[in-house]
């Protein structure tokens, strides 16, 4: 359905080529997951698949992409509507009318469609999707699900053969994602729809594919291979295909419930350790090194920040109801719930960018929305959703002179920050063309540099590989082992489970569980990661702790 | 008849009015606006909108945008009224107060600044001010009775692209601003100042490069979705039709404009509106020689409409009907005097507030419902 020919594409001025020599072909009713670390082509791959690579991004690209017979070279994607859905990273920025129901007819308005087949056709397609109840909503009022939901049936109703999606869950709460899955397998199933789809959270998708490209970017050529094999030599894989790594199961399993029919020997072996109760941070080099270089954090334990009684509402919709809570030094606490719950809206009061509608927030005492911004940088800094957003300066080095003078920093600290997160990161490099990570590590500097002792992140995980979150989780470690207060606010359930000492979870603006993150998480059908639904009901989070339970069981002790 | 507002379960079922309708019904009152500074009528003009915004409007977030309208409204008034105290011709009449005066070379003669600030100035900028007050509000009754991508919808086949990037255009500047906000609160996560010149220094290039990228994911999803898709018909009739529609469109507009401006010369009145109306009529039947596009749902065009249409039209004839019979639609200014009542304009702009009960009941987009029920949840949380 689906054909690459020795494609290789490079984009312009770019010195290697993105794509090099790609030679394969989806055949008609797969499901096709593409995975990669950040920046190794994904998105182009997929791009290119409708022609929007070449065509929208300008660069070379030699060879030849066919899709249902008709070559990308000689059809534009507007000519290729009929047969290829793509669908962007952002759904909300691809919408051209106003109501759902509009939105989902607009494809087919523009193909020229009879009025009577667009009728059954957006019916039909409401019901596929579960949207016939948003069916007149506007669309600006939709959640992230529903908006990814609504951006998928707006070009399904075109009766595509081929569907591409660019990350459809990365930015969607559990649950969420689940809804937007579900949809994709029936398509799949159903009505042997192909669907090409690139995901950093393999836990989510892996076991629906039938099929993994693995993108290893850098010129380097593609796997193309049954998920199992392709998992096992791959740099990128979720916590279920790591823990079957460890165990030594063949084949790898995909899903919870394939690892679950093999786990019992494994529970039963770590029946008898009990995972430690104190902070499970994953322990990297620099752990306990840096905490005599920065004075910044208080005394673990000592209270950084608190809300109390915390109102908050936008219009007559109201944001938080009555939230309260202390934030110690020394604790990573990961901030939970579905999107809209009010996880952001509790950041930036914490950061002073909203005053509280009724209540209070403190940071060290002070009301953060008082002080003049010098202030509060030294007291709370938050690193928003979109990272990108911190950074204004064409080059790494001039970001990183800004950053000092902002907060009348000794020249050269940011920098030395940033080097201590990632260390040698081109000063040169524009940061607009840096990874997701990288962006993210150089905003986390800037931040950081005027040593606040409340750290804040929103959803930083999302469009962050495996080994780019590995690291963020060690650099969070080292945070709070410094004496910072760390707030993440996540769906990433695996990154809490990894990183977190304590879990908050909120649900239509309120607290409903705030406690130990192993507590809160473990048991909970949505929050629990993977290697928990595992091993239920023994409360392991991660494979690092199961393989540290391990590596230091005596070999005698080890019931078989 | 049931009051508007009501729900009446024997009424009609629930639809939105088609567009054009509405802006008929809108262009109506706008005439009436502009043909007169009678404070009466145009007080009346705004009522009448307003009633009929009130009972008409659907619960989606563009429909909220009328009382934006209004603030803009006063903020017009405003400065229509303080402009001429400082600037501009000195109307002779009651002295209020008199300001120091400039006294500006020959060559600048009919130019004041300062001077006596009489009743009889502060009078006249006010009806000034309120006519264009009551015109923009009219326009905004329109856009929140109908939402703006409805409107371009209902534009003939041969603008449908042009329509569609019309709309995408509106939602720019609210993108824009948010795009703004954001960069806003980033500026202060960096400890930055968020006011003054060196914040807007700062921000202009983050917020464009941000409604840039915006544009470009937009323009790839509306391009994968078949967006300019060369249809069947050939480009030359596809340009002639474009040509002919919005020729055609000018020409109506100029020719709609000297019917009711007696200062225009004769070519530009009926007969450019005649040219125009075949313009159009010739760029519809080359547009739909060519049947690569359709509507979804198209809006009918039915009873309701033809009597909403109707309503504005009487609102001209009532207004022009007053203008012959000699009634006060510029009450004078020097000398002073309190008003006279235009009936017939009047009576016209009293048809014109039937639509809150001739048009269906707009449909519910589900957003009111939500927002109350969370506000429930508050007050007895």
């Amino acid at each position: 359905m689906i054909r690459f020919e020795h494609v290789t594409f490079t984009y312009p001025e770019a010195e290697v080529p993105t794509l090099v020599d790609v030679d394969f072909e989806v055949p008609e009713g797969e499901l096709c997951l593409v995975v990669g670390t950040t920046g190794s082509g994904k998105s182009t791959l997929l791009r290119a698949v409708n022609g929007l690579v070449p065509r929208f991004s300008g660069g070379t690209l030699l060879g030849r992409v066919t899709v249902d017979g008709r070559s990308t070279d000689t059809t534009p994607p507007r000519e290729l509507a009929d047969v290829v859905g793509f669908v962007g990273q952002d759904p909300a920025a691809g919408f051209v009318t106003d109501v759902v129901e509009d939105e989902l007819a607009h494809v087919m308005e523009n193909l020229g469609v009879a009025p009577d087949a667009m009728r059954r056709r957006v019916e039909d397609v409401l019901d596929l999707l579960g949207l016939h109840e948003l069916r007149n909503r506007p669309l600006g009022t939709l959640s992230g699900g529903q908006q990814q939901r609504v951006a998928i049936g707006s070009v399904l109703t075109a009766g595509p053969r081929v569907l591409v999606l660019d990350e459809p869950t990365s930015a969607l709460d559990p649950a969420a994602a689940e809804e937007v899955l579900a949809a994709l397998t029936r398509l799949v199933h159903d009505l042997g729809i192909t669907v090409l789809l690139a995901e950093h959270r393999l836990e989510r998708v892996v076991q629906y594919a039938d099929r993994v490209v693995l993108v290893g970017g850098r010129g380097e050529r593609l796997v193309v291979g049954a998920p199992e094999d392709v998992l096992a030599g791959s740099p990128v894989a979720p916590p279920v295909v790591e823990l079957g790594r460890l165990a030594g199961w063949t084949p790898l399993p995909l899903s919870v419930r394939d690892a679950r029919r093999r786990a019992g020997e494994l529970r039963e072996r770590l029946a008898p350790v009990v995972p430690s109760d104190g902070p499970h941070r994953a322990s990297g080099p620099g752990a306990t090194g840096e905490r005599e270089v920065s004075g910044a954090g208080g005394r673990p334990g000592t209270v950084v920040a608190r809300a109390e009684g915390l109102h908050a509402s936008y219009g007559v919709v109201s944001a938080l109801r009555g939230v309260d809570l202390e934030l110690r030094a020394g604790e990573v606490v990961a901030l939970m719930g579905r999107n809209g719950a009010g996880k952001s809206t509790l950041l930036s009061h914490l950061v002073g960018l909203r005053a509280p509608g009724r209540g209070r927030v403190t940071v060290g005492g002070r009301e953060p929305h008082d002080l003049p911004a010098r202030q509060v940088v030294r007291a709370a800094g938050l690193v928003p959703q979109d990272a990108g957003l911190l950074l204004y300066h064409d080059t790494v080095a001039a970001e990183c002179t800004a950053g000092d003078r902002d907060a009348d920093l000794a020249a050269g600290t940011t920098r030395a920050v940033l080097d201590r997160l990632l260390p040698g990161l081109d000063g040169r490099a524009h940061p607009r063309d840096l990874s997701e990570g990288q962006r993210l590590a150089l905003a986390l500097a800037v931040v950081l540099a005027a040593e606040p002792p409340l750290v804040l992140l929103d959803e930083p995980t999302r469009g962050l590989d495996y080994p780019s979150k590995h690291r963020l989780v060690r650099i969070l470690s080292e945070l709070a082992a410094e004496g910072r207060a760390v707030v993440l606010a996540t769906h990433d359930v695996e990154v809490v489970a990894d990183v977190a000492d304590r879990a908050i979870v909120l649900a239509e603006g309120e607290v409903v569980a705030d406690g130990p993150a192993r507590e809160v998480v473990v048991h909970s059908p949505v929050f629990a990661p993977q290697v928990a639904k595992v091993l239920a009901p023994e409360p392991w989070l991660t494979v690092s702790e199961v393989a540290a339970a391990l590596g230091g069981l005596p070999g005698d002790a080890v019931v078989s | 008849m049931t009051s508007p507002g009501a729900v009446d379960h024997r009424a009609r079922p629930a639809r939105l009015l088609h567009p054009a309708a509405w802006w008929l019904w809108a262009g109506g009152l706008v005439v009436v606006a502009l043909r007169t500074t009678n404070p009466w009528l145009l007080g009346l003009v705004l009522a009448v909108a307003a009633f009929v915004v009130a009972s008409r409007r659907s619960d989606a977030p563009w429909a909220q945008s009328f009382t934006s309208y209004l603030k803009l409204g006063v903020l017009v008034v405003v400065i229509r009224t303080l402009f001429p105290i400082f600037f501009g011709n000195r109307i002779p009449g009651t002295t209020l107060f008199t300001l120091p005066s400039v006294e500006l070379p020959s060559w600048a003669a009919g130019v004041s600044i300062g001077g006596p600030v009489t009743l009889e100035l502060l009078v006249g900028a006010l009806y000034q001010g309120l006519r264009l007050a009551v015109v923009i509000a009219c326009v905004g009754a329109a856009n929140s009775l109908c939402s703006p991508y409805r409107t371009l919808r209902a534009l003939p086949d041969a603008l449908y692209e042009a329509g569609v990037a019309v709309t995408v255009a509106l939602t720019f500047a609210p993108q824009l601003a948010i795009t703004a906000r954001r960069v806003r609160e980033a500026r202060r996560l960096r400890g930055r100042p968020t006011s003054g010149p060196s914040a807007w220094r700062g921000s202009m290039l983050p917020v464009l490069e941000g409604a840039l990228e915006r544009a470009v994911a937009l323009a790839a999803s509306m391009d994968s979705r078949g967006y300019g898709r060369h249809g069947r018909a050939p480009t030359a009739t596809r340009r002639a039709a474009a040509a002919l529609t919005l020729g055609g469109l000018v020409l109506v507009a100029l020719g709609a404009y000297g019917v009711l401006d007696p200062g225009v010369p004769f070519v530009l009145r009926t007969p450019a509106l005649v040219a125009g109306a075949v313009a159009l009529a010739a760029a519809l039947a080359l547009g739909s020689r060519r049947s690569d596009r359709t509507r979804y749902r198209a809006d009918p065009w039915l009873a309701p409409e033809w009597l909403v249409s109707a309503c504005g039209v009487a609102a001209v004839v009532g207004v022009v009907t007053s203008g012959r019979l000699g009634d006060v639609l510029d009450p004078s200014v020097y000398p002073l005097e309190l008003p006279g009542v235009p009936v017939a304009a009047c009576v016209g702009a009293l048809v014109a507030v039937l639509p809150a009960w001739l048009a269906p009941e707009p449909p519910s987009f589900g957003t009111v419902t939500a927002a109350v029920a969370d506000a429930d949840l508050e007050v007895a949380a």
